[in-house]
C-alpha cells in the first residue's frame, strides 16, 4: 500500500475509533496522519523494536488515535485492538501509551525530544547506524525541556535525529501566535545549531525527501499542516481539539475522505 | 561521600562499559577524572536537568546503566514529572544521585535543602530509595544499585562521614550499630545524622541507659523487622521532614503489622527553613542532633 492509501485509510479509522470512544483529539491526529504514515510505514513489523533502523518517537501523545490507527494500517498492531481505544481494561489510552512497536509513553509535552537525544547518543556512541524520527506539535514548542534538547542535540552534533514539526498553528484554546508567538519558528531552530527545512505536511514525497536527505547537524522539518485535515468542518478548529464526532458528522467525514480518494 | 561514589563508579566503569555518568553541570572536583578516563560513558548535560532525565531514559533504553549525578534539588524536583513518566513508568535502570541531602550544604540556603526528597521519590513506582550513612554503607547501596535493574535514587551527604562501629550483618537494608538484649528503646536513623543518633546512645549509656542504634540505608518499610520493633520505644532520627520520610516508614511498618510499638520522630522544623547556617547548626536548630535526640529518651525514661 502507498503511504497515501495508509493514510486515507487511518483517517477513516481514526475517525471511527473516536467516535465510539467519544474521545478528543481527532484534529491533532488528522492533522499529523499523513506525517505518521510515511514515519510508521519505515518500521519493519517483522523485527523487534530493538533491531530496527528507524525509531518512530510521536512526542504530541495526545495524537494518539492517529498513531494507533496508521500502526494498524502499516499492521504493527492488529486491526481489531483499534476497537478496545479507551475501553475500560485496554490498553489503548488517549495517550500514546508504550506497547508493541511503541517504547515511549507520551501525553505530557515536550518528554520525546530529551528521550531521543538519549537514544540518539548511545547510538552513535556504540556505532549504530540507527535513525531517530521525532514528531512534536507546534503547541509543544513552548515546553523548555524541548528547547533544552534543541540545544544539547546540536551540540553534540546529532544528525542521526529528525524532527518533524506539526505546525498547525492551533494550540489549546487558540492560534499559537495568539498564544506565546512562535515566529519566526524556523529562525529559532536555526539559531539553535539545526538544519531546518519548510515543507508541505500533506505532501509525502516532501516528508519523504527530508527523511531521506543527509546532514551534518540535528535535522527539523517545520511541516505546514491543517488541524483537522481532509474533514472540511474539523479543518482549522480549535473545537475538534476537544469534540468527538456524532454519528452523521461521522459518515459525513467519511463520504468526503472516500470523495477525494 | 560523593568522592567514594564517583571513584567507585570509575573503578567498576573500567569492566562495564555500559556505565554512564550524567551531570548537570555540577561536581567540580569530584567528575573531572572520570571523564578524563571514559569519555565515552559521561555525558555533562549543562543546566538541563529535564533534558539530562529524558537522556537518561533514552541511555537506559539503548542498553546504558545511566548514574544521574547533581545537587539535592536538581535531580528530583526540577525534573520529577521525567522520574515519573520516562524513567519510573518505563522502569528504566536509571540511578538518580542526589548530593547534599539535609542542610549538607546549609549555608547556601533553603533553595539547596535535600529534605523532602524521600516520601516524593518513594511515591513513584518501582523507585528504590537508599540513604547510606557513611562510605561503608554506600559500598552496599552501590551493589544493591547495580543488581536492581529499575529506578533507583541516592541521597548523600556531601562530606564524607567516618562511623567506625562495628556491623554484623551488614546489607542494604538495615544496619545495627548498637545492639542491647532486651532494650525497651531503639532509634531509627537514616543518612549521616546515624552519627548524632550514636552519639545520643553513648551519653545515655554514661547514664545507664542502653538503646539500639539502628541505620537505614534502604528506606522502606521492606526494609525494617518486627523483632526491631514489637514492644519497644522508637525514635526516628532524620535530616528531612517529617512528613513522609523515615518516620512514616516505620510508622507504617508498626501499623501494617500491629505492632506494639510507640513510635517518635525527629525531623526538621518547617517554620525555620529561611534561616541559614552550617549543617551543624542547622542540625541543633532544628533539634535533630544528639542534644534533642538525648533529651527525648532522658523524658521517655524518667
Amino acid at each position: 500500500m502507498q503511504t497515501i492509501d495508509i493514510a486515507r485509510l487511518s483517517r477513516v479509522r481514526a475517525l471511527q475509533m473516536v467516535t465510539l470512544a467519544k474521545s478528543a483529539h481527532i484534529g491533532s491526529s488528522l492533522s499529523c496522519i499523513d506525517i505518521l504514515s510515511v514515519l510508521y510505514s519505515r518500521i519493519n513489523p517483522n523485527q523487534s523494536l530493538d533491531a530496527q533502523e528507524h525509531v518512530v518517537l510521536v512526542s504530541k501523545g495526545h495524537a494518539a488515535a492517529g498513531v494507533y490507527s496508521v500502526m494498524s494500517s502499516v499492521g504493527l498492531i492488529p486491526l481489531h485492538q483499534i476497537s478496545t481505544y479507551c475501553v475500560d481494561g485496554a490498553t489503548l489510552s488517549g495517550h500514546v501509551t508504550a506497547g508493541p512497536f511503541i517504547e515511549l509513553s507520551t501525553g505530557s509535552l515536550g518528554h520525546a525530544l530529551p528521550y531521543a537525544v538519549g537514544r540518539a547518543l548511545a547510538a552513535k556512541r556504540k556505532g549504530l547506524k540507527t535513525q531517530f524520527y521525532v514528531l512534536i506539535s507546534d503547541g509543544e514548542c513552548d515546553e523548555g525541556s524541548n528547547w533544552e534538547a534543541a540545544l544539547i542535540a546540536s551540540h553534540l552534533g546529532l544528525d542521526n535525529i529528525k524532527v518533524i514539526i506539526d505546525r498547525n498553528f492551533l494550540q489549546s484554546l487558540k492560534s499559537t501566535e495568539d498564544t506565546i508567538r512562535l515566529e519566526p519558528l524556523a529562525d529559532k531552530w536555526k539559531a539553535f545549531g539545526w538544519d531546518v527545512e519548510n515543507l508541505d505536511g500533506h505532501d509525502h514525497k516532501a516528508i519523504e525527501a527530508f527523511l531521506n536527505a543527509n546532514s551534518t547537524s540535528p535535522r527539523i522539518a517545520i511541516a505546514r499542516t491543517i488541524k483537522g485535515y481532509g474533514v472540511s468542518f474539523m479543518e482549522n478548529s480549535v473545537e475538534w481539539h476537544y469534540r468527538s464526532p456524532n454519528d452523521s458528522e461521522l459518515n459525513l467525514a467519511i463520504k468526503e475522505i472516500e470523495r477525494n480518494a | 561521600m560523593r568522592n567514594h561514589l564517583i571513584r567507585r563508579l570509575a573503578s567498576l566503569a573500567v569492566a562495564d562499559k555500559e556505565i554512564f555518568l550524567l551531570t548537570g553541570d555540577l561536581g567540580y572536583g569530584v567528575v573531572e577524572e572520570f571523564e578524563k578516563e571514559f569519555p565515552e560513558q559521561f555525558l555533562n548535560s549543562g543546566v538541563a536537568e529535564q533534558a539530562m532525565m529524558g537522556i537518561a531514559a533514552g541511555l537506559a533504553n539503548s542498553g546504558y546503566k545511566p548514574w544521574v549525578y547533581s545537587i539535592a534539588n536538581f535531580p528530583t524536583f526540577r525534573c520529577l514529572e521525567q522520574i515519573r513518566n520516562d524513567v519510573c513508568y518505563h522502569n528504566f535502570d536509571v540511578t538518580i544521585v542526589a548530593i547534599g541531602s539535609g542542610f549538607s550544604y546549609g549555608a547556601l540556603g533553603y533553595s539547596h535543602f535535600g529534605i523532602e526528597d524521600i516520601p516524593v521519590m518513594r511515591a513513584l513506582p518501582g523507585m528504590r530509595v537508599y540513604s547510606p550513612a557513611n562510605c561503608l554503607e554506600l559500598d552496599f547501596v552501590i551493589d544493591s544499585c547495580l543488581k536492581y535493574r529499575g529506578p533507583k535514587y541516592i541521597r548523600l551527604d556531601k562530606g564524607a562521614s567516618s562511623t567506625s562501629a562495628r556491623v554484623d550483618n551488614p546489607s542494604a537494608s538495615t544496619w545495627s550499630y548498637k545492639n542491647v538484649d532486651n532494650s525497651r528503646i531503639s532509634i531509627f536513623a537514616t543518612g549521616t545524622i546515624l552519627n548524632e543518633a550514636i552519639k545520643a546512645a553513648e551519653l545515655l549509656e554514661l547514664q545507664g541507659v542502653l538503646v539500639e542504634v539502628h541505620s537505614v540505608p534502604f528506606v522502606s518499610s521492606n526494609a525494617l523487622k518486627i523483632e526491631m520493633l514489637q514492644n519497644k520505644f522508637v525514635v526516628t532520627v532524620e535530616e528531612h521532614s517529617l512528613q513522609g520520610g523515615l518516620f512514616s516508614c516505620v510508622a507504617e511498618f508498626v501499623a501494617t503489622n500491629m505492632l506494639n510499638t510507640k513510635v517518635q520522630g525527629l525531623g526538621i522544623n518547617p517554620t525555620k527553613l529561611q534561616i541559614t547556617g552550617s549543617q551543624e547548626y542547622l542540625r541543633k536548630m532544628h533539634e535533630i542532633d544528639a542534644d534533642a535526640i538525648h533529651s527525648l529518651v532522658c523524658l521517655k525514661v524518667n
